[in-house]
Order: structure tokens, then sequence, then C-alpha cells
């Protein structure tokens, strides 16, 4: 069981430290996940699970609705602070779905046998995050039937196109492109299992449906061929995007001239930040779902502690540029730039900081324990608290760079109303009611890659 | 097992996949055709009025000159709609017992305003000004054409943003010398960018192409 031999080269891996349970072959793999969607009816944490999140959906429906009534001024939003929730959460969530892109094109590329089971799982995440992400800059224009015109070059009688010059038109076409390339990618992904699902279903109407969108996949040689090409094509496609999407959305901050912004660690520190809040949330949602549907053989310990890794060294890149933003605060000599920093950590509003502090930087060093991130408890826990954590970076970077600018004059402070509130737990609510008719529809691990890593001496074909 | 689908799938597919990206080329280039059409832009449209007034018997039959009507065009922001005293200055005179004419007639005895229907009718958030485009060698047919060709008023231009921005990006296309701009017969000379870009550095005339320009 130790030698796992693979068509990409053999994996040693060792004792507890396995990409499956025992005892599975070909037949069990597939049964066993597709077996997830293709059964009839709803457990019951589903359908619990869906009443809540379409509850929380609710709050969205209400607080835009009311939006598109009255406009942009039901929100916390003024000047100085001009930029509030609806960029936090955007670009938390961009953040959010770095991990499904990293998984799925990098580590790919790195030949990394423990993403496969993860890989789908977060492929889906990354797309229902970019979805919630793009909410926030059509929301936030107030009126979202101007925003296409706002946001999009498209052929117009204004004689005008978008400002090329502002990083808010870069972010427009760095976060389609990525929305765009992963759901290609996902979907691409998706089809040899659509096929499996297709000779697995027993009913008309599912064999039609998932055979529409297998596509015709039949599993030839010049299938598999075609197949490896296109999606090591598009890995290389995505790898750059991992980097260049956060870098871009950074650009929205470190292109401004406001202290606290302006900064050029910013694109790495942001890149690292996604990447480690994308984790946290692929274990926010993978510890429950493992348990839920009993997929412990598959999403192993041992894939729970590689993603610890992974949030603990990003983890510590952040810090890293925490610690930087104080460094240049002092080291600049500009006295505005240490008057932010002052006010940033001990200000009205220092708490956020500390907060900050406390979820991103003190509570994840916990992962320096294997006790810890082999423990699903704590880990549980460390990646609730690092998603907080992100949101609260995000509150800090926006909210106290701006709420005392260079004239005291115009110092103000900023709260966030119901409407924001109710928006922003309402994206949450369409995420989770999206990650469970994914689970409910498709099958939730890719199962031709794992019955590829199957441990050799179970393998009964 | 039977098979799931018929072998005529394949062509079906195909042949969906073409008319999806050929419906939505279909949409994106109808919508254009429309948005570009004189339906949209309202161009080329006769409008009706409370009396059918020709620009065209009184600008190029008469010879009367455009400031005699709109006679602020040259000092405010409007051109200004004549007065039906300014109608009657005339007209108490001449085809007096006209029946077309029998409403201004009643506006002259009641005191109560002709109501025209506005051919030209620029959003309510673009700030536009008649006096500094005619003081800068603006001619009037620049942009409402050939007035003295219209038996009834429609708009010859759409008034989009890119109509705008066309010449405010290259006034020097457009100028003519101060003393032609309210000829209506007026031809730009064949070497118009020479003689343009002259009277651009003449009349201090600058490429205005900032938001605030317009919407104030």
């Amino acid at each position: 069981m130790d030698k796992l031999d693979t068509r990409s080269g053999a994996l040693v891996a060792q004792g507890p430290a396995a990409v499956m349970g025992p005892g599975h072959n070909y037949a069990t793999i597939t049964d066993k996940i597709a077996a997830v969607p293709l059964k009839w009816g709803f457990p019951r944490f589903w359908i619990v699970g869906f009443v809540i999140a379409v509850a929380i959906v609710q709050l969205l429906a209400g607080s835009v609705t009311m939006l598109f009534a009255k406009g942009t001024g039901i929100w916390g939003i003024n000047i100085p602070v001009g930029w509030g929730f609806a960029i936090i959460n955007f670009v938390w969530w961009i953040g959010i779905g770095h991990a499904g892109t990293l998984i799925s094109a990098i580590l790919l590329l790195l030949k990394q046998q423990w993403r496969m089971s993860i890989s789908r799982f977060a492929e889906s995440m990354t797309l229902f995050a970019v979805m919630c992400a793009l909410m926030f800059p059509v929301l936030h224009t107030g009126r979202p039937w101007l925003a296409a015109y706002w946001l999009l070059p498209y052929p117009n009688t204004m004689g005008i196109w978008p400002q090329p010059r502002s990083p808010l038109a870069w972010d427009v076409f760095a976060v389609s492109t990525y929305g765009t390339i992963s759901a290609v990618f996902w979907y691409i992904g998706l089809i040899p299992d659509l096929a499996t699902m297709r000779d697995q279903a027993k009913s008309k109407w599912a064999q039609t449906i998932y055979g529409m969108l297998a596509l015709g996949w039949r599993g030839s040689a010049r299938h598999w061929v075609h197949y490896e090409i296109a999606s090591i094509l598009l890995a290389g496609m995505s790898t750059p995007l991992v980097l260049s999407v956060h870098t871009v959305v950074s650009f929205d901050f470190a292109t401004g001239l406001i202290p606290g912004w302006h900064a050029t660690i910013f694109p790495p520190y942001f890149v690292a930040g996604a990447i480690y809040s994308g984790f946290a949330m692929v274990l926010t949602l993978a510890i429950p779902m493992r348990a839920l549907y009993n997929m412990k053989d598959f999403i192993t310990d041992w894939h729970l502690e590689n993603m610890a890794k992974v949030m603990l060294a990003t983890g510590l890149i952040v810090f890293y540029g925490y610690c930087m933003e104080a460094f240049m605060a002092w080291y600049s000599g500009n006295v505005w730039e240490m008057f932010m920093f002052k006010n940033r950590a001990f200000g009205p509003m220092g708490w956020s900081y500390w907060a900050l502090i406390l979820c991103n930087v003190a509570i994840p060093q916990l992962l320096w324990l294997k006790s810890a991130r082999t423990n699903t408890i704590v880990l549980f826990f460390i990646s609730i608290v690092i998603n907080i954590g992100m949101w609260l970076e995000r509150f800090v970077i926006v909210v106290t760079s701006l709420y005392r600018d260079f004239i005291p004059s115009s110092w103000g402070t900023y709260m966030p109303t119901r409407y924001d509130w109710g928006t922003y737990i309402g994206t949450i609510g369409v995420f989770l009611m999206m990650m469970l008719l994914f689970v409910r529809a498709l099958p939730a691990m890719p199962m031709f890659e794992l019955r590829l890593i199957m441990p050799k001496k179970g393998a009964k074909h | 097992m039977a098979q799931i689908f018929k072998p005529s799938m394949n062509t079906v597919s195909k042949v969906s996949i073409v008319a999806l990206l050929l419906t939505a080329g279909g949409v994106g280039a109808a919508l254009w055709a429309i948005n570009k059409s004189p339906f949209v832009a309202r161009t080329r449209i006769p409008f009706d009025q409370a009396v059918p007034f020709s620009h065209k018997h009184h600008v190029a039959g008469l010879g009367v000159d455009c400031r005699y009507c709109h006679n602020t065009v040259e000092r405010s922001a409007s051109a200004g709609m004549p007065a039906t005293e300014t109608c009657m200055s005339c007209h108490s005179m001449v085809w007096t017992n006209a029946p077309m004419l029998e409403p201004v007639r009643q506006s002259w005895a009641t005191g109560k305003s002709l109501e025209w229907n506005r051919v030209h009718d620029l959003p309510g958030f673009v700030y536009f000004n008649h006096s500094i485009h005619v003081n800068k060698g603006m001619g009037c047919s620049e942009c409402h054409g050939r007035v003295d060709q219209m038996p009834l008023m429609y708009q010859q231009n759409t008034l989009y943003m890119e109509w705008c921005l066309e010449c405010h990006r290259n006034p020097e296309m457009r100028v003519r010398p101060k003393d032609k701009v309210f000829d209506m017969t007026y031809q730009h000379p064949a070497d118009q960018k020479e003689l343009g870009a002259k009277l651009v550095a003449e009349y201090k005339i600058q490429k205005f192409t900032d938001c605030y320009t317009c919407h104030r």
C-alpha cells in the first residue's frame, strides 16, 4: 500500500499519508461517488442545509430590492469612506476562488496527486465564489442595468470606451477572463465523469441530461489524447491567472495615492492572501461534506493536512506583508504613512486590526503542530477563523486607510448598515445554495482521476 | 441496452452549436442596427406642430435670417423660440386670413403661447450652450442640417454623444469663418484642414473632451 504507481510517475507515500482509503477498486470508486447524485430523493441534512441557504438568499433579495429602489444611499458608504462593503466582499470572494485554480492548474502541472480528490470540489467553489464576487461590481453601481456600459467595452453610440488607464477597468478583464477559464476548465474536467453518470443512470431523464452534457464522450483513446492535451493547455493558461487576477485586484488599491494602499508589497501579498483564504474555504466546506457523505476514503486526513500546510505557508507570507506595511510606514519617513499605520493599529478602529492579527496570524500558528493539522475539529475551527480574518484584512485595508485622510476636517468614520450586512450574508447564502445544488447534481470528485491513483494492490479490474 | 440518442443527434448537436453562435451574432448585429436606426435616433422624422411652419419657405424663399426668430442664439444657451408677436410682425399684414395661421391669431388674441414640439431634444444631463458655438465659428447647418431645405422641421443628426465628440475631438474639420455662421449654403472648402487649423488658432478653439464639459 505504500508505493503508489501512477501515470505521472511513482509516488512513495508513507503509512497514513495515503491518497485513498483501503479496499477500493474501480467499481467501488464509481459506485460510491456516482451514487450521490443518482440516488433518488434528498438526504435530510441536504434539505435542512438547502432551506437555510435559500432563507439566507432572501436576505440578499430583500437588500438588493431596496438598493434598486433607493440607490446606494442605503449603504454605509459616504465621504471619506466611499469604498465599503462592496469592494471588501468583492475582493474576499475573488480571493476564495483562488484555491480552485491553484489546485486545478498549478498542482496539476506539478503532478501533485493529492489535488485530485479535492479538485472538482475546489473548482466548483471557485466558480460560485466568482459569481458571488461579480455581484458586487454590478450592485455597487446601484443601477445594474447601466453597469454593462460602465464596465464593458462594447460598440456604443457614445464614442467612448471604459478608461483603459483605470485599474478598475483592468479588473473587469482580469475577473471575466478568470471566470471564463475556470468555467471551461471545470466543464472539460467534468466530461468523462458526466459520461460515467450517463452510463450509471437508470432513469431516461438522467441518461438524457447527463448524456447531452457529456457531449458524446465514449472514452476512446482518441478522446483521452484530446482530453489530456486540453487539460494541460488549460492548466497552462490558468497558471498565470492564479497570480495575475489578485495582482490586478491589488492594483485597485496600489495604484491609488492613499497611504495604506500605495504599496509595492500589495500584489504578492494579495495573491498569497487569496490562496490562504481559498484553502480555508475548501477546508470549511470539505470537512463537513466528507463527514456527511461518508467520503473519508477519498478526502483523507492526508489531504486535509496538505491543505493545512498550504495555509500555513501562505499565512506566513501574508504575515510578512503586514510586517512590511508597518516597516515601510516607519522606513519611508513619510508622516502620512506613519500616521496611517498608527491610526490603523491604535486609532478608533484599531480593534479591526488586532482582530485581523488574531485571526490571520496568531491562531493559524497552531498549524505548526501535526496534532492540529490532523485534528478535523481544530482544522475546521482554524479554517473558519481564517475566513473571518481574510475578510477583516480587506475591511482594514479599505476602511482604516480612508476614514482619516490628510485633512483632519474631512475625517469621518464608517458604519455598515443592515443592507450592507444583508447583501454580504446573502451572497454567502447564494454560495451555499450553489454548492448544495452542485453536490446534489454532479459528481463531487473526479472519478476517472481517482481510478488512476487507486492503490494498485486493491485493484481487481 | 438501447442507445440513448439516435445517430441523427450528431448532426443536431453540431448544427445547434453553429445556430447558437449565429443567433448570438445576429442578436448583437440587430441591436446595433436598431440603435443606429432613424427610429431610435429620431432623425429625418418631420414633427407635427401647432402650425406647419416651413423653414424652407421662410429661409430659402423669403430670406429671413435665423436670428430674426431665434434671437438669443448669439448671447444665451438657448437659441430662443419666437414669441407670437414675432410671427405677427409680418402676419398681421400678410396672409392675415389664411386658415393655416388661425392658431397664431388665436395665440395673439388670447395671449396664450403656441405650443411647439421640440425637435432637437437633448437629454437633461447634457449642458449645451448655443452662444459659445456660434461665436466660435460653428455654423447652424453643421448641427441642424440644411434647414432651408426642410418644409417641416426634422432632426438631421443623431445628437448621439459620438456625434458631439466627433467635432469636439477635431473641431478644425467643422469650423468656418465667423461671417458664414448663419449661411445655410456654405460649403467647406477643399483645403478645410488648413483653413480649419488657422481658424482654430485664431478663434482660440479648445478641444474640450472632459466629461464635465457637457455633464456638469
